[in-house]
């Protein structure tokens, strides 16, 4: 029995040999859309208890990462849809827009701000596509959705952006 | 609104919002996996320990002369 048919029917020491196989995708992929470490390994082990729970809704014969991807990004949603926090900036911010560093600085901070306004669910697809440059279909099975929805959140992710800046 | 000026704001995000450099996880979750397990799993009594109450319950409940020996002793 492999460990995916040993995980469906309830064996721990699979879990952990499923658990170790893909923490690192999972946690990945989690830090990309919440931006920030500590947050992303609270949501890997709350994403890996998800999955314990629902160990009997799963299907051996399919692909336990690809499973694992879609409730990670379920439990990174609910965070987003939680919390306000503005979207954490890393500091090696790229080339400047523009050769003042004031109007740089508060250029910046105005995109900051207007892309921690975007509801959640826009702000998952916007995050994923525009700055990580994943492409449309692993965000789509990832979420659980249609490449086209996932296009139609990235258009009205982009609108209400230019909505709140100009 | 026309697609030059969404490419625009698409890159001007892009440069504004930098990619997320470090994504490796540096230690291992397994240990925390453990300890949130721990704490979600349901109390639970072997059946043996019920086993030996409901002999106690009966004990007390058909031969209550031993209450006062037990609590003598106790």
């Amino acid at each position: 029995m492999d460990p995916q048919e040993r995980f469906a029917a309830g064996d721990l020491e699979a879990f952990e040999v499923l658990f170790r196989q893909h923490q690192k995708q999972v946690y990945a992929w989690i830090v990309r859309i919440v931006r920030d470490t500590g947050i992303a390994e609270d949501l890997t082990v709350e994403t890996f208890w998800r999955i314990y729970r629902s160990r009997a809704h799963f299907n051996p014969a399919g692909s336990f990462g690809a499973w694992a991807y879609r409730i990670a990004t379920n439990a990174a949603l609910d965070h987003l849809r939680k919390s306000r926090r503005e979207t954490q900036l890393p500091d090696d911010l790229a080339a400047s827009l523009t050769p003042d560093p004031a109007v740089q600085r508060e250029s910046r901070d105005r995109i900051r701000k207007a892309f921690a306004k975007l509801p959640a669910k826009y702000r998952l697809v916007a995050t994923l596509a525009l700055i990580e440059d994943e492409p449309h279909d692993k965000i789509a099975d990832a979420a659980g959705i249609s490449v086209s929805l996932v296009k139609v959140r990235l258009f009205r992710a982009v609108r209400m952006l230019r909505k709140q800046l100009c | 609104m026309n697609p030059h000026d969404d490419n625009e704001l698409r890159e001007l995000l892009k440069r504004s919002i930098a990619p997320m450099n470090d994504t490796e996880l540096h230690r291992d979750l397994w240990p925390r996996m453990l300890r949130r397990l721990e704490q979600q799993q349901p109390l639970r009594v072997p059946w043996f320990d019920w086993a030996l109450a409901a002999v106690a319950a009966a004990t007390l409940i058909f031969f209550p002369g031993v209450i006062p020996a037990l609590l003598y002793h106790f």
